[in-house]
């Protein structure tokens, strides 16, 4: 029941039904109005993803329908689904994308633990050297990694002069030169969202662990790892998804050998008259990194619902 | 004194100390705690309490001294090998477990079978009133249901010892004081060796058999609430426990005096502490009318004016500025009978005391 207090009786001024009324329109009036004032701040942003995201995307996808002759025919999806040469691109790039992911993980998850474990200040002098690299051009690092690995390069000669190998090794020009420059480059992209994950766990869950008789081993493996689960998938999926895309690291440091979708496209573009076999080759490396993303994003909503 | 489980060790901390670095967070501290005791570490912040409790958990290395559970020494021992129940302030519930499964953690790592693990699990659900809540997620708990299910989860593996780290600090007032109750229930059927840290000096009162005052480090008083409470050996003792307000008073021959007026003590050997002051607990004073009361030797009787009243629902608030300067606080309760002829603001008044309440504090400390 609504409780109403009019003791003030005689000196409260009387409120009509049609004040009232005015009220409830005037009122709705004014959140029309905010509505319509938000929507009017959020046009410029909505329109610049239009003409630059949404405009080109249908566009590709329109080429990717065009034939060689000019007509409009799904000849080049069937191209790629039939031809041997597609099919092990895609494995290749699969393969490169697997091998980086994998290598970022070893390297990344142990970086990334002890940047949270450390005080802020250390941890921040840390972080900074992951991000130092990141803000040199990628050109320059993948030449600086030709360099380093090539026949006679700073890595075999050092090898060479302590007497650790006969010959010089084959660290580039080949899938390990490419796995090694992305694998360098991708780093920051997995370390970043695992450190943020990781420094959201609060201390006193490894104590519970440690005081309910957990040794520092299996506090670890029960309760930290698991807890850090959605940082570690979403930095995998990052680095996952823009592997697949990747094109100079694997275009300088491959030597021709190791070929990629990206790399695949541009030679699409240069080799056929038309755009169409080079769109569709986007459109389907598009869709697969869309899955992969949707997926990703599927299971890590998964994890983190029961937290 | 509660009973003791039989499971239950007494434990003896002997000058334990904590440096960082030129700072003393716990200095030289020493208290035996009886087994199936249940000691209350209460402090401000910054007192050490809470440093302490980490240091018998092992989360905190000592810088000197030692910690006996019964016979065994556990100072150099890593928390996973202590076998001491914690609740922490926060619980740590971990987040990915089920309720049941954070239960049955520390019984699958002491090797206990399946079968038990779930019985057990049902029993101490049972015991916090949480029947059935096993497959429950922490997310779907509210505070004071995960408040209970930490608690089942440090008991669960029968430790010697429970440690308790501001248990009761994120429940709101009316479910904090139903906890107190409970926790203290649940203690004297357990009757386990339990070490509580709060700043809640109500909290401190109602759940434990005795209580250990931290200030800057040290132990300031460690005694059973209620002598904590009537008999505080210092102004900060009296400070932090309760309200009250405090009186210079004068040496005098045969006594203390104040403002000129001899003091009836409930104990004259009061009259011999350094800096003495006369400690007034709010409740303990009565306001009446000035003229009306006789003065006699077991009361003593101070003259001033009202400065203010605060209705307060189960009590009246006065602050009464007395002829010497002073302010003192006097709570009366809220009886129909009493309340209707009390004097209001601005009014001249007499507050009596009994004499047997008359009580100096040192003024230090």
């Amino acid at each position: 029941m609504a409780l109403t207090d009019t003791s003030l009786g005689h000196i409260r001024p009387p409120v009509t039904d049609a004040e009232l009324a005015y009220n409830a329109r005037a009122l709705e009036k004014d959140r029309r109005r905010e509505n319509i004032q938000l929507l009017r701040l959020a046009l410029p942003a909505l329109a610049i993803v239009i003409i630059l995201m949404v405009a080109p995307i249908g566009w590709l996808f329109s080429l990717s329908f065009v034939s060689e002759g000019g007509g409009l025919s799904l000849e080049n999806y069937s191209r790629i689904l039939t031809e041997g040469a597609y099919i092990s691109i895609f494995v290749t790039t699969f393969k490169v994308a697997v091998l980086v992911t994998v290598f970022c993980v070893l390297l990344g998850y142990p970086v990334s633990y002890v940047l949270a474990m450390l005080p802020d200040r250390w941890a921040q002098l840390l972080l900074l050297a992951v991000l130092v690299p990141f803000w040199t051009s990628l050109l320059v690092r993948t030449y600086a990694w030709l360099v380093l690995l090539q026949r006679r390069g700073i890595v075999n000669e050092t090898l060479d002069a302590l007497g650790l190998i006969e010959r010089p090794l084959a660290l580039v020009n080949n899938m390990t030169g490419v796995v090694i420059g992305m694998v360098h480059i991708m780093l920051p992209f997995l370390i970043m969202p695992l450190y943020a994950s990781m420094k959201s766990i609060d201390g006193n869950f490894m104590r519970a662990a440690a005081n309910l008789g957990s040794s520092p081993g299996h506090a670890f493996r029960h309760v930290f790892l698991p807890l850090s689960m959605p940082g570690l998938i979403a930095g995998t999926m990052m680095v996952f998804v823009m592997c697949l895309g990747f094109y100079i690291t694997p275009s300088l440091l491959g030597g021709g050998k190791v070929q990629m979708i990206a790399q695949r496209i541009e030679q699409s573009v240069s080799l056929f008259p038309t755009w169409g076999p080079a769109s569709a080759l986007a459109v389907v490396l598009l869709v697969l990194t869309a899955g992969f993303l949707a997926l990703s994003w599927l299971i890590v909503r998964r994890l983190t619902a029961n937290q | 004194m509660s009973r003791s489980a039989p499971s239950a060790l007494p434990v003896f901390i002997s000058s334990l100390s904590k440096h960082y670095g030129a700072f003393c967070a716990v200095d030289t501290v020493s208290v035996d705690i009886a087994a199936g005791e249940f000691l209350t570490l209460l402090g401000p912040s910054g007192s050490g309490k809470t440093t302490l409790l980490m240091m018998l958990a092992g989360f905190a290395r000592p810088s000197s001294g030692s910690v006996r559970l019964g016979d065994q020494e556990v100072v150099h021992l890593p928390p996973h090998k202590r076998n001491i129940g914690m609740v922490f302030q926060n619980y740590a519930l971990f987040p990915h477990m089920s309720v049941g499964e954070n239960i049955a953690y520390p019984l699958k790592l002491r090797g206990v079978g399946r079968m038990e693990c779930g019985e057990r699990v049902g029993k101490v659900l049972d015991l916090v009133q949480l029947g059935g809540y096993q497959d429950r997620r922490i997310t779907q708990l509210s505070g004071g249901q995960r408040q209970r299910i930490a608690l089942a989860r440090a008991i669960v593996f029968e430790p010697r010892i429970l440690l308790m780290d501001e248990p009761l600090s994120a429940l709101d007032k009316q479910l904090r004081e139903t906890m107190q109750i409970e926790i203290r229930r649940l203690h004297d059927r357990l009757g386990m060796t339990t070490i509580s840290v709060t700043h809640d000096q109500r909290e401190a009162l109602t759940m434990s058999d005795r209580v250990a005052v931290f200030s800057r480090g040290r132990l300031a008083q460690v005694a059973a609430p209620k002598d904590l409470y009537e008999r505080p050996v210092s102004r900060f003792i009296a400070d932090f426990i309760g309200e009250s307000s405090f009186l210079p008073v004068q040496k005098v021959s045969g006594g203390l005096a104040y403002g000129g007026q001899l003091l009836h003590l409930a104990d004259a050997a009061d009259a011999d502490l350094p800096e003495p002051m006369l400690m007034l607990r709010p409740e303990r004073l009565d306001v009446v009318y000035a003229g009306q009361a006789a003065r006699d030797e077991n009361t003593n009787m101070f003259n001033g004016t009202v400065r203010s009243v605060v209705f307060q629902g189960e009590s009246l608030l006065f602050e009464v500025g007395l002829d010497q300067g002073d302010v003192v606080q006097v709570r009366q309760s809220n009886r129909s009978q009493c309340t209707e002829n009390l004097p209001s603001k601005g009014e001249r008044v007499d507050l009596l005391l009994n004499r047997f309440d008359t009580r100096i504090v040192r003024g230090e400390g």
